[in-house]
């Protein structure tokens, strides 16, 4: 039996919850103006989207004024078939994703608006309609009460990402990265089509408010938490569900793969939130073992397989992999928490999963937009031709070396805050009242710390390879940097992952009314200081971003003096780390493939690797590798071999005599006669 | 021998004439023989449902009688004919199954529909209710027909035959349809014909023959 947690009482007018309305109207309205001229950049790109972005910059403040209000909006819609209206509800955990939702897509429609340009693949007026109305749509997940209104605007979302994954549809080979992704995107679907139906609970009301308060069996409700599991898994790339990740991102246009990996993937984790820890209503401690069993393995699984790319959008969509990883496991650890009844710890758990959503919507859009004005200036994505461009792209480098520390999650930039609650969780599984439990899972702790390493290492080679280093490519020395636009974007990403690095408390503060509405708890805040993090009163554990940021800026700059002041007039530049030696070429510089190949060594049985080694005598030696998941081998095909079978038995009905298809119903119809007459 | 009054012969004599025709259309292989077999039968359908106009006293039945006259006798024959002699076609191709043995399958086929019509029989309070198995015998017969032949015209002469089993059947059980139901059945079979005239010409076109096997080239998998 669940019974929900009793809420604050919903407030009379619904004033925020109508203006997010609003402006998803305003987002649509904005993509069918796309279409008044379709082919025109100036429209779509100087004045939609950065009118779009406006809106989500709108859609970010209301969302904050409800996350700090901590109240509840409903809204009846009278939209969509007779008697089916549309409920809508603001509370705080949509409040904390439409934020997420909005701040972030400020900086990513501001990039788009100078980003998209005529092409051979769909012109810009449409992809502003498409782009928008994915938008709209990822905001009416977030605020629908509903099943009915949530699977439309989740499928909205879907098939409006797919066409926007599509954009260059003459290339095969992104048809089919599509076309994977719908069909992962169609499985996910069906997966929590069925959850809800399980959630009613025989009420047949599909509203979120009847399922709250529909009484489940134990059996019943974990068959919904799988679905949900399974189905928001799918969305948000847990393996092995994430195959379409690595297939998709590189397919999309830059601002499209930001706002699916940055957005798209969180809306996931809120259906996931929403379903385990609000609309299940207290839910089984072990219940929470599934999702973190899973996200560690994720985190292992995406961190080595982004180590060893050699695309660097492809390496970002496995970094995401990961990152949703640890979104996961800390969703695991919350439910295993609050099933325990640990409230506190769970709190902490749940604000180290939300913190961890909030990051990586900002860095990873920050770098996936960073990639995209690499592929503009280049036309590469190759990380084995590029190389050196931080002297011809200062913008993009500056900014985007922002976001490759706070994803490799060091201080004092986000990725470390949310990387050190989660840790902290985690210690306090010794609390746990289950033998063993709580013995194994702060050993899978050491997963975490190695998918943060190995993240680390990842992301040197991400930005080492690209940025630093000479250009591999004599093409390269014409690469020019982003405009103004794309500028403002990245700028706007980039001090949102160094706000939220340098504030965690008045973030965490924040958070305190999600925590509240699920787990019925907050994290307390023992210091007076507002500098000083220390989620944990009775231990001595504290972090402070800004006496860390101050030091080491001082340390830096009384080295910069002491060198300067020690080695007056005696200095001159040279080229670097050419240890004297000079003449050094592109070639004598780690590749992409060198600088994973420890990672490949190491982790072998995860690779399915295909390998040519030039010969000794070769004049122009040509190495090549290609590492393939083995998922693919162990899980997909046999399945898709399986429906092939069938469909291929089934095929055989299928004779092309009409005689024969006429016997089909001549037999039908004796049969269901002799069934009559035999009555 | 229990004396039945003279309509009642009529009628069971005109109900044994269908099926009678029905059997002759499944053997007959000429086409020209298989559409005036069909205006036969047409015929005898439309002087039972007068029979059982003036018999009951139902008006819409003679309305129903004129249309079978004027729509199965005279026009849709017509359009056949027309159709024949422009497409080329006399003979059908040898049947998928001989016909004495497809003589044999209708055998079996007009015991299974009299058994199955004898539950609806003992219910049916029509003067006609006797003749419901006989219908139900002509629609499987003519579906039988549909199965056996390989020309698209004869697989149309089916098609026609089996709607004049369920007007019969119909008229068996409750003295016809209401009138707009038999006025739409009348349309579609008229459309149907025209339709499928259309496609004639277009099949014969494409692959230089009326032969339904051609199509089997359509199939996705070979």
């Amino acid at each position: 039996m669940m019974h929900r947690l009793v809420h604050p009482v919903a407030a009379p007018f619904p004033m925020l919850l109508i203006g997010c309305v609003g402006l998803l109207l305003g987002w649509t309205v904005i993509g069918l103006a796309g279409l008044v001229r379709p082919r025109s950049v100036v429209l779509a790109g100087r004045l939609l989207f950065p009118l779009g972005a406006l809106l989500g910059l709108a859609l970010a403040v209301l969302a904050g004024a409800s996350l700090l209000g901590g109240g509840i909006e409903r809204l009846i819609l009278p939209i969509g078939l007779p008697n089916l209206p549309m409920h809508l509800r603001l509370d705080p955990l949509s409040s904390i994703f439409l934020l997420l939702l909005g701040a972030s897509s400020f900086g990513i429609s501001l990039f788009a608006g100078g980003y998209f340009r005529v092409g051979e693949g769909t012109a810009p007026g449409l992809l502003c309609l498409q782009y928008h109305l994915f938008l709209a749509a990822m905001g009416l997940v977030l605020i629908a009460d509903d099943a009915y209104s949530f699977l439309v605007a989740w499928e909205v979302m879907a098939l409006a990402s797919y066409f926007l994954v599509t954009t260059q549809h003459r290339i095969a080979e992104i048809r089919r990265a599509g076309f994977i992704y719908l069909l992962m995107a169609h499985v996910g679907a069906i997966c929590l089509l069925l959850c809800f139906g399980v959630l009613q609970g025989g009420g047949w009301h599909f509203t979120f408010h009847a399922m709250r308060s529909a009484h489940l069996s134990l059996g019943w409700a974990t068959v919904a938490f799988a679905l949900a599991l399974l189905g928001f898994g799918a969305k948000a790339g847990l393996v092995p569900l994430h195959v379409w990740l690595p297939e998709a991102h590189p397919a999309a246009p830059s601002p499209v793969s930001a706002l699916m990996s940055g957005v798209m993937l969180k809306t996931a984790v809120y259906g996931m939130l929403r379903v385990g820890l609000d609309l299940l209503g207290r839910p089984v401690w072990w219940w929470g073992l599934a999702p973190l069993i899973l996200g560690l393995f994720t985190i292992v699984y995406g961190v080595l397989f982004a180590a060893v790319q050699t695309d660097m959008k492809r390496l970002l969509a496995y970094s995401s992999v990961e990152n949703i990883g640890m979104v996961f496991t800390g969703i695991g650890l919350t439910i295993v928490f609050a099933g325990s009844g640990l409230k506190v710890i769970a709190a902490l758990a749940l604000l180290a999963t939300l913190y961890h959503c909030l990051n990586h919507a900002f860095m990873k859009s920050l770098l996936f937009l960073g990639t995209g004005s690499v592929l503009h200036a280049t036309g590469e994505r190759n990380l084995g031709r590029l190389g050196g461009l931080i002297h011809r792209m200062p913008w993009v480098a500056w900014l985007t070396l922002i976001g490759t520390l706070a994803i490799a999650g060091l201080p004092p930039l986000n990725g470390f805050v949310s990387e050190w609650l989660l840790l902290q969780s985690f210690l306090f599984t010794g609390h746990l009242p289950h033998a063993f439990v709580n013995l194994l899972i702060p050993m899978a702790m050491a997963l975490v710390v190695l998918g943060a390493a190995l993240a680390g290492y990842v992301m040197v080679k991400f930005y080492g390879v690209i940025f630093l280093g000479q250009p591999r490519e004599a093409a390269l020395a014409r690469a020019h940097d982003c405009g103004w636009l794309e500028r403002i974007g990245l700028t706007w990403l980039a001090l949102g992952c160094v706000a939220l690095g340098l504030f965690p408390l008045q973030v965490i503060r924040a958070l305190g009314a999600v925590t509240h509405q699920l787990v019925g708890a907050v994290v307390p805040q023992s210091s007076s200081h507002w500098w000083l993090l220390a989620p944990v009163p009775d231990r001595s554990v504290s972090y402070e971003p800004l006496v860390f940021l101050t030091a080491t800026l001082a340390v830096v700059l009384m080295t910069v003096l002491a060198v300067r002041l020690t080695y007056r007039q005696r200095e001159r530049r040279g080229p670097a780390w050419d240890c004297g030696a000079g003449n050094l070429t592109a070639r004598m510089q780690d590749t992409a493939e060198g600088f994973g190949q420890p990672i490949r060594h190491l982790f072998r049985p995860f690779f399915q690797i295909e390998r040519e080694l030039p010969e000794p005598t070769d004049r122009a030696p040509r190495y090549r590798v290609v590492v393939r998941e083995r998922i693919w081998r162990l899980v997909y095909e046999p399945i898709s071999g399986a429906v092939e079978g069938l469909a291929n038995t089934a095929a055989r009905l299928q004779q092309g005599r009409i005689s024969v298809y006429l016997l089909y119903s001549f037999l039908t119809l004796l049969v269901l006669l002799a069934v009559a007459l035999l009555r | 021998m229990t004396h039945l009054p003279l309509y009642q012969q009529l009628l069971d004599s005109c109900a044994a004439l269908l099926l009678l025709l029905s059997f002759a259309m499944l053997s007959q292989r000429r086409v020209v023989a298989l559409v005036n077999l069909y205006a036969v039968q047409g015929a005898v359908l439309a002087a039972t449902t007068l029979l059982l106009a003036w018999r009951t006293g139902q008006d819409h039945l003679y309305v129903s009688a004129a249309l079978t006259l004027a729509l199965k006798v005279m026009l849709l024959p017509w359009l056949l004919h027309r159709l024949i002699r422009r497409l080329q076609v006399h003979r059908d191709t040898e049947p998928l199954l001989n016909v004495s043995g497809t003589m044999l399958v209708g055998l079996v086929i007009v015991v299974f529909a009299f058994s199955l019509a004898q539950p609806i029989t003992r219910l049916a309070s029509t003067a006609t209710r006797s003749a419901i198995g006989i219908a139900l015998a002509v629609v499987l017969l003519a579906f039988l027909m549909m199965i056996t032949r390989r020309k698209a015209v004869s697989q149309v002469m089916g098609f026609l035959s089996m709607e004049n089993g369920v007007l019969f059947g119909a008229m068996s059980a409750s003295y016809g349809m209401p009138m707009i139901v038999e006025l739409g059945m009348a349309l579609d079979v008229l459309v149907a014909v025209l339709v499928l005239g259309v496609f004639f010409f277009q099949i014969r076109e494409r692959f230089d023959s009326l032969d339904l096997h051609h199509l089997e080239s359509l199939k996705e998998h070979q």
